[in-house]
């Protein structure tokens, strides 16, 4: 509970949170409420003529064959980049957290990747995996000659190298969170464990996995965001959806009607999706994230 | 109790393992550093090159001038900052608003400011563009920067650290005759200056990468930002990309945020740390 620090200013506490207020007012809540009532129209988005269509643009986009295709990829891409990246972090973190000096300079050799933008991230590795010239190619065809590492063709393989270049991307900020987790488990707990017998794998599975869950959650949360959003820029340095649609992640495929097919009704009702995804992330994340109480003390 | 002995055996392994993971993951930024100072018939050579070369100025300027580097760089500059700092005002002000008054709705205005995390870009990309329009804002340092003065993070970890404050502090400024907004400026605030800088190096690193965004708000050469400049180079050469060039502007898009990161790495650390403490 919040304790009155200064009290007789009763107009005060309105002036300060309004300038924040109004930002999110103005420019997430009014628009985000402008897509949902643009998801039941139909119309170019400047012109003049809009018709009620309910939700024939809903309708329309669960069952065409390319919006369901981009929904897989984006499962793929994004469990992907959660999965491998969350898991990789966490035993870099934990490695990190082993005490044996250093900790300062492994830090900062780790943490630096924080600083690069997904546009960097996915012109460095289309550099790597430059057909023909890049090392990776290169190196493949030294181990398999003759055979020719293309991802420009290769679907699959496109988004295979999309989704280590976001995981890589990512890591330096996934390692700084889970230290910091680490680093506020006691370590009482952890040797009290170990006095009672308990190995690492049932000291992590009992006791650090638990305690770091509030962590865990919100980094999921953070990365599940990153790889819907966020990667925007690396799609489309280096694919741009393609081979194909292979990489056609949903914020591309938005990105594409909105602004390239002008399909006004049709992106605002992709908006809707999206939300309604994270809404339910976030409801779990804030699930767990309450659960964490048990832990706390 | 372990012998010493396995205990030491233990701590080089994981020492090595340690150095093996950061060379594992900072090589593809050497490559890149490696390919932005070569020329271009060298970029090109078989095997490729793994040890620098010489042409990294060239490479440099040429980059800087073909994509028009230096207006993009003042402009990537000049947004990410100008939010930065914004964000970080805006924060303070409503984070000392919920943690030092009761007042009427306080909970129902924190969870509004709450949701900015649950309405990104894309979920009201449309419309959020058609007001850019509406307020003649297209193109504009206005559209690259007031959508995104809103900061859940800012306002999270501010409150998280005004909790901390001991009631004391503003209990005595008080006494003292000082006014909540004195108090706030002389006090509260220079006590923020590790989570100041915190959420400066990650507001300043979220700006810097902003990409889509800038792409459909801006649409002349002189508004575009760095992150747009790197697609340009790589775009204007379909045929044989010239490596060397393209890399040279990467570094260059590397260098900011990350000077950020590192002069601030202290901050940074303690505030991710006080974070994730709740």
């Amino acid at each position: 509970m919040i304790e009155e620090r200064f009290p007789g200013h009763p107009i005060l506490p309105y002036l300060l949170v309004l300038p924040s207020l109004l930002v999110i007012f103005v420019f997430l809540i009014v628009p985000f409420a402008e897509s949902v009532w643009g998801s039941f129209f139909v119309s170019s988005f400047f012109g003049s003529k809009t018709v009620f269509v309910g939700l024939s643009n809903y309708l329309e986009l669960f069952t065409s064959p390319d919006y369901l295709h981009s929904v897989v990829v984006t499962l793929l891409f994004s469990s992907f980049v959660v999965l491998v990246g969350l898991s990789a972090s966490l035993g870099i973190a934990m490695l990190l957290n082993q005490k044996i000096g250093g900790l300062g300079i492994y830090q900062i050799a780790l943490v630096w990747t924080y600083s690069i933008s997904p546009a960097v991230a996915g012109t460095i590795w289309a550099l790597l995996f430059a057909p023909a010239t890049g090392l990776v190619p290169w190196l493949v065809s030294l181990v398999a000659p003759g055979y020719t590492l293309n991802w420009m063709t290769n679907g699959p393989l496109a988004l295979f190298v999309v989704s280590l270049a976001a995981t890589w991307k990512m890591l330096g900020y996934n390692i700084v969170f889970f230290l910091a987790g680490l680093q506020n488990i006691p370590d009482e707990l952890t040797d009290a464990a170990r006095v009672d017998g308990a190995g690492p794998w049932l000291t992590f599975r009992y006791i650090t996995l638990p305690m770091l869950s509030p962590t865990t959650t919100f980094l999921l949360f953070m990365n599940m965001l990153y790889a819907f959003f966020q990667v925007f820029g690396l799609i489309d340095i280096m694919t741009q959806g393609g081979p194909g649609d292979a990489t056609n992640l949903l914020v591309y495929n938005l990105y594409r009607d909105a602004f390239i097919h002008l399909d006004s009704g049709r992106a605002n009702a992709q908006s809707v999706i999206i939300f309604i995804v994270i809404a339910l992330a976030a409801m779990l994340q804030l699930r767990a994230a309450t659960r964490k109480a048990v832990y706390a003390r | 109790m372990k012998k010493p002995d396995r205990n030491r055996r233990l701590a080089l392994l994981t020492h090595l393992a340690l150095i093996a993971l950061v060379v594992v993951l900072a090589f593809p930024v050497y490559y890149a550093l490696v390919t932005s100072t070569l020329s271009f018939r060298e970029a090109y050579q078989y095997p490729p090159k793994l040890l620098p070369g010489g042409e990294f100025w060239h490479n440099i300027h040429e980059a800087w001038v073909r994509a028009k580097f230096a207006r993009l760089f003042f402009n990537s500059t000049v947004i990410s900052l100008s939010v930065a700092l914004v964000k970080i005002i805006l924060s303070l002000l409503a984070a000392f608003a919920y943690t030092h008054f009761r007042f009427r709705g306080a909970g129902l205005l924190f969870a509004l400011s709450m949701i900015t995390q649950m309405l990104p870009l894309p979920v009201r990309i449309l419309p959020t563009y058609q007001l850019m329009a509406d307020f003649h804002w297209i193109n504009t340092y206005y559209a690259l920067t007031v959508p995104f003065f809103a900061s859940t993070t800012g306002i999270l970890l501010f409150r998280q650290f005004f909790l901390t404050v001991p009631r004391e502090l503003s209990d005595a400024a008080r006494v003292d005759g000082a006014g909540p907004m004195r108090y706030f400026w002389q006090i509260l605030v220079p006590l923020s200056r590790t989570n100041i800088a915190a959420l400066f190096v990650i507001e300043f690193i979220f700006m810097w990468s902003q990409y889509l965004w800038p792409l459909i708000v801006t649409n002349t050469a002189d508004m575009r930002v760095v992150q747009i400049g790197l697609k340009m180079l790589i775009a204007s050469e379909q045929i044989a990309p010239e490596w060397n060039v393209i890399m040279a502007g990467t570094v260059i898009a590397m260098v900011p945020p990350l000077l950020v990161l590192v002069l601030l790495r202290k901050s940074f650390a303690q505030g991710i740390a006080m974070q994730s403490e709740k």
